[in-house]
């Protein structure tokens, strides 16, 4: 009878779909498609925490540096050495790869917290180098970037929307294809080695998993998918600066994986979801972002540990069984 | 029969702390050897350092015909060595069956690519995996929880899910750090069948355990550690009736009025 049922993914995917379908009929105004499109790439941009804290349990507060690697590779490559945007999307998804091997590899033989600090300082750096190469980057006030061409072939195509619903579209596709990728890999051998890592290093060794390797093997997909999303916000925005690489927005990713419930794609994007509006909702959030971010961590680390929607989840279930 | 495992004079010091010292002994294929001795003789120091959790001091551990004392963990699983932990180690953010899934690593052939977008190759590894978790988890009795998380599960139960996680590694040699602890006596002697059946299929079996009348059922052999070292070895009935193990565990000197008995 469960096979009639589809998958607890394609369950997720679905509802995810329809949430995106439908979420335009109610938007008062085409800014809502902005903030939307913010959500899906921040989204983007978690799931791949997801994969890191989540599934593996390792930690990292400097991905923001990945973040802004993606999005300088499309303010960079295109102005600089004229590539298409698309290829330097990609060129930059491998190079945050590349460079996550290479800073994790020494790092994740080790246990504990280094890789927290590595990351710290891998993150600061990446955005000293945005600010002060400016003969590259344009310094502190960033650069432009060029257009990736989705609404002159949305055009082309004979169909008529406007920018900001295009880049909806767009970025929720991605969010898909982001979310599809985390819930293949969840239940997948490489997904079960990561998770078991998580919950017990020394058991994990002792059924054969090479314990370095997949953590490794964590922190360059979540590099991979910090890089695209950054890639995505800078052609999305067309413009960068050195701000998306900072100390800052690192903790903002990780806020928004925990809040939500790191340990789940669902989690990670009510996370991401809930951050991106606040600063819209309230204007007092703008003013005191670092402060109100501080307090959302220490009262999701005291209150509700496992994040938001594990812990609604909990709540309800205890509820139904005091109710029957 | 040659000896799967063979420990030689093995040691380790935790500082000015001799733990385990000079300690041999040999292990055959479908044999039990129980590992016994009051707490803190050093058993399961000696279980971490022959699973290469711990890197022994002096001495060398001899696996399948091979050196395997500078081996990893992960590496020892490769060769068909698999334990079970005296403090749980569960993956308790798992199900039941994926904490034994988990255990099948080995058997999978793992590509990123196909496990990232879901091809052919992952699906049809999981489905086998499942398969083979489904079955080991009815074979510890377990079957009916398979799809609970496991950190909800009741002590003695999550002791067997670590025997059927180890198993899932197919291993020649398994380590098992005190199963019956916490289990009721039924469950003690549910464990002590699949021990029996289990060795009986070939699999070499080191056992650390308190149940001392388990252990006397059980093994073919026994070898008793004191302070770290080995005291006495031999058959169930040789060393129960040895008088130096006797002093060992209920602390009385040679001579005194004891008997055997003390032991069951």
């Amino acid at each position: 009878m469960d096979r009639f049922l589809p998958s607890p993914t394609a369950r997720i995917l679905l509802a995810l779909l329809a949430i995106l379908a439908l979420a335009p009929l109610v938007f008062p105004s085409t800014f809502y498609y902005r903030i939307f499109t913010l959500i899906s790439i921040n989204a983007i941009v978690v799931i791949g925490l997801v994969i890191l804290l989540g599934y593996a349990g390792q930690i990292s507060l400097g991905h923001a540096g990945f973040v802004g690697l993606g999005a300088y590779a499309n303010a960079i490559g295109p102005t600089h050495l004229g590539l298409p945007p698309l290829l330097a999307l990609v060129l930059g998804a491998a190079l945050s790869a590349a460079l996550a091997w290479l800073v994790g590899r020494p790092i994740l033989k080790l246990r504990g917290l280094y890789l927290a600090v590595v990351t710290l300082g891998f993150g600061i750096l990446v955005q000293m180098v945005l600010v002060n190469e400016s003969w590259l980057t344009g310094g502190p006030d960033g650069m432009a970037v060029e257009d990736l061409g989705l609404v002159s072939l949305v055009k082309a195509l004979g169909l008529k929307m406007k920018t900001a619903q295009v880049w909806y579209v767009f970025s929720g596709l991605m969010l898909l294809l982001a979310a599809w990728v985390a819930l293949n890999l969840r239940d997948s051998p490489t997904g079960r080695a990561l998770r078991s890592l998580h919950d017990s290093e020394v058991a994990a060794r002792t059924v054969g998993i090479n314990v370095a390797r997949y953590k490794l093997i964590a922190f360059v997909l979540s590099a991979v998918f910090a890089s695209v999303g950054g890639s995505l916000l800078a052609l999305f925005n067309r413009f960068v600066t050195p701000d998306v690489a900072g100390f800052i927005h690192s903790v903002e990713l990780v806020t928004m994986s925990v809040l939500g419930g790191a340990a789940s794609v669902l989690g990670g994007i009510a996370g991401a979801a809930l951050l991106t509006t606040l600063p819209q909702a309230l204007t007092v959030f703008h003013d005191f972002e670092t402060v109100i971010l501080g307090l959302i961590m220490m009262g999701v680390a005291i209150f509700m540990p496992d994040g938001l929607l594990p812990n609604l989840a909990n709540r309800a279930k205890r509820t139904r069984r005091t109710n029957r | 029969m040659t000896a799967l495992l063979s420990v030689q004079s093995l040691g380790i010091r935790f500082g000015a702390v001799r733990a385990v010292n000079d300690v041999s002994f040999s292990a055959k294929p479908g044999e039990v050897l129980s590992i016994i001795g009051p707490n803190g003789a050093g058993k399961t120091t000696l279980f971490n350092m022959i699973s290469g959790v711990y890197q022994p001091s002096q001495g060398r551990i001899r696996f399948d015909g091979a050196d395997v004392t500078e081996l990893l963990p992960h590496q020892l699983a490769e060769r068909g060595l698999s334990r079970t932990f005296q403090n749980l180690q569960i993956f308790h953010q798992m199900t039941a069956l994926e904490n034994v899934m988990a255990g099948r690593h080995l058997m999978e052939r793992r590509g990123i690519l196909s496990d990232l977008f879901g091809l052919s190759t992952t699906r049809r590894h999981n489905r086998e995996t499942k398969q083979a978790a489904e079955a080991l988890l009815e074979r510890v009795g377990l079957a009916d929880i398979a799809h609970r998380e496991a950190g909800g599960l009741s002590y003695g139960m999550l002791k067997r899910l670590e025997i059927a996680r180890a198993l899932a590694c197919l291993p020649q040699l398994l380590l098992l750090d005190e199963p019956a602890a916490g289990c009721n006596p039924v469950e003690t002697e549910e464990v002590e069948g699949l021990i029996a059946q289990i060795a009986h299929e070939g699999v070499g079996i080191l056992l650390v355990e308190h149940d001392m009348k388990m252990v006397m059922r059980i093994s073919s052999h026994i070898v008793v550690l004191d302070h770290g070292e080995k005291l006495a070895e031999g058959r169930p009935e040789e060393v129960r009736g040895n008088p130096r193990v006797l002093a060992a565990y209920l602390g009385v000197t040679e001579g005194e009025e004891e008997t055997a008995d003390a032991l069951d």
